[in-house]
């Protein structure tokens, strides 16, 4: 507040009527743009025949059911339970590998000195952008000679690959700003490089870590293009693959599709409720530098 | 700080991420390029039977597809996926950034800013499945946000399904995309204006500059190096998208918001051309390359001051 009176005093926001239009219009701003999501939202808990007839957005009539998530939980088709439970098998491994190896690079390239490493450093921002589309053929015929395709274990690996650049990339940024004083004591005493990794600079750098964790999972619990390519079984397919199956042939079925959009982003909102911090901390690490 | 010197002990921190990059990232990248010339680097895939060579880069030219004479000239969609990629960045760029730094200047002042910030930044955080399917619902004649709000302002008769007809599939599209990646643009230029020397300004008010002046005078100008990211990453987006236009549109109708991410994706799936579909995918990232050179300059820059 003490901020505004001085913009006021300033005359750079004007007088408290003003203020207080702006604020209103913020805030009809900020309820209108998450519109989407309440009408998303109610559709999902009201009847379909409801909705069709009144629209999503009347409070009378207004009948409670849960048959929309029941039908999308336990769809014959494609049961968004066990889509669910495949992208927590997919999920986990393929936020665990990735960034257990690219913590290790990435303490290699904050801390030893190697002749090429400014041009690994180019590559490794390249990768970073270049599209899946480019590597997804071969991977494709590769993984069919492998028998990998339509196993968790192909996309898992496929999932790491693709997450190591990146986090590479941000965990570098990381551990380049920790302070060396204390591996040079390690150091010291005797410690080898895996035991200074381990024992002192891991622990330093757990937030990092966590960043770096969070927004794996919810980048490959949001990716739709891996899992089209990779996974056909529809006991096998993550959640994402399965919503855009429930949408019907000839006529979109909202009560059912509404459900399963809840439950399909409800994972990386609590992600990102719940893990905020450092969820925004990595977001704004990976695109910005430090 | 000084740097350790490098020994073979040493090389062992980068030998599982190498493994990894080399055979799922970088092997297949190599692979595809190839593939694209009609040679077949990998046991199992079948080509069709064309001469090794620029075949399938002067095939997929005249892909009606890939970029329509007919729509271009006669101003309709389909114009084919190329243009409507350009398309894409012509208008969800402009509008991104416009949205991004008023809104982060705005909600500076505003109570409860941070709440609609994060309101704004949901986008981001969804499936893009999930937002793809947001627009499709959005947009609906009868049940979208859209069409309630024309409505409300006395256009109803302009009600109907955006998504469904060629003239506005591709810029329902659009739209949303620009409401599902503000999230990006505010949150950047929020966390590059809250890092700003709070005296500079200070001192503009001092001087007596108004808010206008403020704005484009000091606050644009100082966080030019956010603006340079958020156009970056928003290019590289707006040509790699995919999951959108797939759970909303398909491409369709007919077409008209195919994108080239998708088309490759057809070429792949529906008709199990994987040298075309290695073709699109190579001239994707032929395209993308300028943007990715120009993005790693920066960021190396940016290393450089630290």
């Amino acid at each position: 507040m003490k901020k505004l009176f001085k913009y006021r005093r300033t005359g750079l926001i004007g007088s408290p009527y003003k203020i207080l239009v702006l604020n209103i219009v913020a805030w009809v701003i900020g309820v209108l743009w998450i519109t989407p999501f309440i009408g998303i939202f109610m559709t999902s808990i009201k009847p379909f025949r409801e909705v069709v007839l009144h629209g999503w957005w009347t409070i009378s009539p207004f009948t409670f059911t849960l048959k929309n998530y029941v039908d999308a939980l336990f769809n014959p088709m494609f049961s968004l339970s066990r889509g669910i439970l495949n992208s927590f098998i997919i999920a986990i491994p393929s936020t665990v590998i990735p960034v257990t190896v690219a913590a290790l690079t990435a303490y290699g390239f904050a801390r030893f000195s190697l002749p090429i490493k400014k041009y690994l450093f180019a590559t490794i921002l390249f990768l970073m952008a270049v599209p899946q589309q480019m590597t997804i053929i071969p991977i494709f015929f590769l993984s069919k000679n492998l028998s990998l395709l339509n196993t968790y274990l192909g996309l898992i690996l496929v999932h790491s690959s693709w997450g190591i650049p990146w986090i590479t990339f941000f965990l570098r940024n990381y551990f380049s700003l920790l302070p060396v004083e204390l591996e040079e004591a390690a150091r010291v005493d005797g410690a080898t490089d895996f035991q200074v990794f381990r024992k002192v600079v891991l622990p330093l750098a757990i937030p990092g870590i966590i960043s770096a964790s969070v927004l794996q999972f919810a980048w490959v619990w949001n990716d739709f293009f891996f899992a089209l390519m990779l996974i056909f079984d529809p006991d096998k397919m993550v959640v994402t693959q399965m919503l855009p199956r429930l949408k019907g042939q000839y006529q979109v079925d909202w009560g059912l599709l509404s459900s399963g959009s809840v439950i399909a982003m409800l994972a990386p909102l609590l992600v990102y409720a719940f893990f905020n911090k450092y969820y925004m901390s990595g977001f704004r690490g990976w695109a910005m530098k430090r | 700080m000084t740097q350790l010197k490098i020994t073979p002990k040493r090389i062992s921190f980068f030998i599982p991420a190498l493994i990894l990059i080399l055979v799922f990232v970088v092997y297949p990248i190599i692979a595809t390029i190839i593939l694209s010339f009609n040679i077949n680097p990998i046991p199992g895939v079948n080509i069709v039977e064309r001469s090794p060579g620029f075949e399938n880069y002067i095939k997929i030219a005249t892909d009606k597809r890939f970029i329509n004479p007919k729509g271009i000239e006669t101003h309709s969609f389909p114009m084919g996926a190329i243009i409507h990629n350009v398309i894409w960045i012509a208008i969800h760029l402009p509008l991104t950034l416009i949205v991004g730094i008023l809104f982060a200047v705005y909600l500076q002042y505003v109570r409860g800013g941070s709440i609609i910030r994060s309101f704004i930044f949901l986008g981001m955080v969804i499936p893009m499945i999930v937002g793809g399917l947001l627009i499709l619902f959005s947009f609906d004649k009868d049940l979208g946000v859209v069409n309630l709000l024309l409505k409300l302002f006395g256009l109803g008769f302009l009600a109907r399904t955006w998504t469904i007809y060629p003239d506005t599939a591709l810029f329902s599209l659009i739209l949303g995309s620009v409401w599902l990646w503000s999230g990006f643009s505010v949150t950047m230029y929020s966390a590059g204006l809250s890092s700003l020397p709070r005296e500079v300004i200070e001192a503009a008010i001092v001087d007596g500059a108004d808010f206008k002046t403020i704005l484009f005078k000091v606050i644009i100008p100082m966080l030019k190096p956010v603006t340079l990211t958020v156009v970056a990453m928003t290019i590289l987006w707006d040509l790699k998208i995919f999951d959108v236009v797939y759970a909303a549109t398909q491409g369709g109708p007919g077409g008209a918001s195919m994108v080239l991410a998708l088309l490759m994706y057809e070429y792949f799936a529906r008709l199990g051309d994987y040298a075309m579909s290695a073709t699109v995918a190579t001239v994707l990232t032929i395209i993308i390359i300028p943007v990715v050179i120009f993005w790693i300059r920066s960021v190396i820059r940016g290393e450089r001051e630290v």
